[in-house]
């Protein structure tokens, strides 16, 4: 049994420890928000917070986060009102939107660390997310009012 | 056999939430006279119903992978309809191409850029037929005349006497009533929603982790599976150990499947695991002879002889060999994957009564057929429910997902089983955009105005590979783009040479025009420059018959300043390329480094899509195919070694990131004419107005992708 504190609950879960957090919360705890896009930490498609950190889920055991917080997409906010997921609303990012919960929790991490970045900031926070369908000229602009909107958001 | 777990239970366990819509209720078919009494529902057509309380719900056909069709189907009807889009409810229509094909490809299969373009005639008959049943069965009740009523959102009103009747309130009488065949529509000035910016309805739940695409199907009980693929494409398993993956935790059984040996298991960390332990004896087939270089070199040899004739205006031989100014060059591109974020899956239950399935498929109707197929089932016994779909791009629109899901489904005893690929099962084992080798010769008078063209294509045809094209015909795919090159020259000559090795291909957005667009416009520009011309002023000179492409053109040059002074070291190339019924131009503006790095400040483009629907969705479309193309332009290409592809995931097959996104501008050109596509035109036009700009700034010519920077390192 592995024990995990994911979005603010306990969790205990009978998976072998050297399972990718990613199919820990996937398959295991149904959190599918959190998605699989290359299992290599190339895509960002899986990026949680671990202890507030970015982290991708797809290349960390679950055995590296016991007893740390784990914040999923499903946790970043209650109702769906982060500054970062607000602005992403106002500015309409995304289009098939499979990258999206991957590049928000990278962007609220951004924005926890640098409540006011730079493109350049923003260039090398989110440069490990990938997005096929070409929405990085939103994501831009979002981060930006997000910026505006939170000063920064916490998970 | 019996079912363990009945539809609806599947259906409320997992799949009520999801990107504001409902997946695969089957609503009533279309009925001349609506007909059923006492129903409490006004159902004209497959479209559309309304309830006693209002709620208007409607149906979207075209699955949504993310170029809006949700919201842009949703505008169309709620015009016509005259209804609050807001409170508009949406299911995703079922496989049933009965009511729900394409009325122009008359399949339930999408890609082509043919959402809204072949559909928005039909959403705005069947809307505007419903409200005026809705308006009839109100005037009925009133005892005035239909003139003198009107609708305004949801509710039929008599201006005169200030007479309201809701819709819901007129759902049983309006369903009496016999339905409109060729009901008025509103002109562009009465639009609501149509050509205004509305926002995607699908946001919020994307933004939330709650949006369902194909590999987040949960169902009770379900297993996940993974298939060992042979690393050959074709290839086939001959013989496979599975002592070892048997062991392993979770796993549940090891099948042999057409695609390769499924491990079946309860989680995909398990199945993947079992798949390192599996030990497979492969077939490799006749792929296993075939390596890019080989492929290269055959081209090139065939491209010296001729082809057959696609397009011959005047004749270009003899132009050519009259001499004046020939123009030579070769142009080559490679065969390219998709790399859709979400890889390849589906997830499907069959039982001796049904067969389920659960995809993100751009095609319902074929994963139904292919449902049917392998189960020896009727159709109408095939549900499917399509899902979100974590990008398509023209790959989902293939069945080996399905095929996947399905087979390995008949093993599990009616338990559902949801088939996950990996990223490297995804660019190893896709449909590719096929590698091309293009010969142009082109000749220009003592005036520099081209007096003949010749371009020789040789390539494997998309179409004739799939069957959609007679073998020994010209295949309209590699010609597509190129056979209809708008520039006014007397002498044209178009061959193409089908030289097909077996590499399975697939319609990769924008098709045909995705290499074609960058070949056009990149050897117009060569003669442009062999001419001495501005290439914005040559390319107008020659596009007197092509109105249309000439005014998107000189849209974009406008507002990219063409002809201003720009930052030193920075040049602009253009671009324009008609697909998919729209016209699209791009001015590129970019710099070249010493080392030869290529960056991309700018793109400026135009599109004349007819009429925009849904503007802001044009723009982030543009967007989005400039992104795909530009990621073609500095990195894609699959190459093959003895039949293996050598690339497998995104270190290796790399994708465009944010650090290296330009300024993307799009400028809406509302014409007024036919609506277009618009999911595949934005892509065209960029490799080759970059690489125009690149030789604007180096003087070097790219006439190969991806962009070799060593070309263009300075000492």
């Amino acid at each position: 049994m592995v024990s995990l504190v994911v979005n603010g609950i306990s969790r205990s879960i009978d998976v072998e420890p050297d399972m990718p957090l990613l199919w820990a919360l996937r398959d295991t705890l149904a959190l599918t928000g959190t998605k699989y896009g290359c299992g290599i930490a190339q895509c960002g498609a899986c990026i949680v917070h671990v202890d507030g950190q970015p982290v991708r889920a797809c290349v960390t055991p679950v055995s590296a986060a016991v007893g740390k917080r784990v914040t999923t997409i499903e946790g970043l906010s209650a109702t769906g009102d982060h500054p970062v997921q607000k602005a992403w609303m106002e500015v309409d990012v995304p289009q098939c939107g499979f990258c999206q919960p991957g590049q928000i929790m990278s962007a609220a991490a951004l924005l926890a660390a640098k409540p006011s970045p730079t493109d350049a900031d923003i260039d090398t926070a989110m440069s490990g997310n990938i997005c096929r369908c070409g929405t990085y000229q939103r994501i831009r602009a979002a981060i930006h009012r997000a910026a505006v909107l939170g000063k920064g958001g916490r998970s | 056999m019996k079912t363990p777990l009945s539809r609806r239970t599947l259906l409320k366990g997992s799949l009520a939430v999801g990107a504001g819509l409902t997946i695969g209720v089957p609503l009533a078919g279309r009925a001349p006279r609506a007909g059923a009494q006492g129903s409490g529902v006004f159902a004209p057509n497959q479209w559309l119903k309304i309830d006693r309380d209002g709620v208007v719900t409607m149906v979207n056909s075209v699955p949504e992978m993310g170029q809006g069709s949700l919201t842009t189907t949703a505008m169309i009807i709620a015009d016509e309809l005259d209804t609050s889009l807001d409170k508009m409810k949406i299911e995703q229509a079922p496989a049933n191409p009965a009511l729900y094909a394409n009325p122009v490809t008359k399949s339930q299969s999408y890609g082509g850029s043919r959402g809204v373009r072949d559909h928005i005639e039909m959403w705005r008959k069947s809307a505007a037929a419903a409200r005026e049943m809705l308006k009839q069965a109100a005037a009925n009740e009133w005892g005035v005349p239909v003139e003198s009523v009107d609708t305004e959102p949801d509710t039929v009103i008599h201006k005169p006497s200030g007479r309201r009747l809701a819709y819901g309130q007129l759902v049983d009488k309006a369903q009496q009533l016999p339905v409109p065949q060729n009901p008025k529509l509103k002109t562009p000035d009465q639009f609501r929603y149509i050509g205004k910016m509305v926002k995607r309805r699908d946001t919020p739940e994307k933004v939330t982790g709650k949006a369902i695409y194909g590999m987040d199907v949960q169902l009770p009980g379900m297993l996940v599976a993974s298939i060992e693929r042979c690393p050959v494409i074709g290839g086939k398993a001959k013989s496979f150990d599975a002592t070892a993956t048997k062991g392993i935790k979770g796993v549940k059984d090891v099948v042999q499947v057409s695609n390769g040996v499924a491990v079946v298991a309860d989680t995909f960390w398990a199945a993947l695991k079992g798949r390192r332990a599996l030990k497979v004896q492969w077939d490799e087939g006749a792929l296993a002879q075939v390596s890019t270089p080989l492929i290269n070199q055959e081209y090139e040899r065939l491209s010296k002889q001729p082809g057959q004739v696609a397009r011959n205006d005047g004749d270009a031989q003899k132009a050519l060999a009259a001499g004046g100014h020939v123009v030579e060059a070769v142009y080559q591109v490679p065969f390219l994957e998709h790399a859709c974020m979400e890889p390849m899956n589906a997830t499907a239950q069959v039982t001796p009564e049904q067969c389920t399935i659960w995809a993100p498929t751009q095609s319902p109707g074929g994963a139904q057929a292919t449902g049917a197929r392998l189960t020896g089932l009727p159709p109408a016994k095939v549900v499917v429910h399509t899902t979100l779909l974590g990008g398509g791009f023209g790959r989902r629109g293939n069945q080996d997902f399905v095929i996947d899901a399905v087979e390995v489904a008949k093993t599990t005893k009616g338990v559902p089983v949801k088939v996950m690929w990996t990223r490297e099962d995804d660019i190893t084992h896709g449909f590719y955009r096929p590698a091309t080798y293009n010969v142009f010769r082109a000749a220009l008078d003592a005036n520099g105005v081209p007096t003949a063209w010749l371009t020789r294509v040789v390539a494997p045809g998309l179409r004739i590979q799939r069957g959609m094209t007679k073998a020994g015909d010209v295949d309209e795919a590699a010609v597509e783009a190129l056979r209809n090159m708008p520039y006014d020259i007397p002498n044209l000559r178009i061959e193409f040479t089908n030289k097909d090795y077996g590499i399975p291909l697939g319609f990769w957005r924008s098709v045909g025009a995705s290499q074609n667009g960058f070949i056009v416009e990149g050897f117009v520009d060569e003669l442009a420059h062999a001419a001495k011309k501005d290439p914005v002023e040559f390319r107008r000179a020659l596009l007197g018959k092509s109105p249309r492409h000439k005014a998107v053109l000189e849209l974009v040059a406008q507002k990219a300043n063409w002809g201003a002074p720009l930052p030193a070291g920075h040049a602009l190339g253009c671009a324009v390329v008609y697909s998919y019924e729209s016209y699209a131009a791009t001015v590129a503006e970019v710099s070249v480094a010493r080392d030869g790095a290529v960056r991309v400040h700018r793109l400026v483009c135009g599109i004349d899509a007819g009429l925009a629907v849904n503007p802001e969705q044009v723009k982030a479309q543009m967007e989005g195919g400039a992104v795909y193309a530009l990621t073609a332009v500095y990195y894609g290409r699959i190459t093959v070694d003895k039949g293996r592809v050598q690339q497998s995931n995104f270190h290796d097959y790399k994708m465009l990131r944010i650090n290296e996104m330009p300024v993307v501008e799009v400028h809406i050109l509302d014409s007024g004419n036919k609506v277009g596509g618009l999911g595949e035109p934005g892509v065209p036009t960029v490799a080759p107005a970059v690489c125009n700009a690149i030789y604007a700034a180096t003087g070097k010519r790219i006439r190969q992708l991806p962009i070799d920077t060593g070309l263009l390192k300075r000492a």
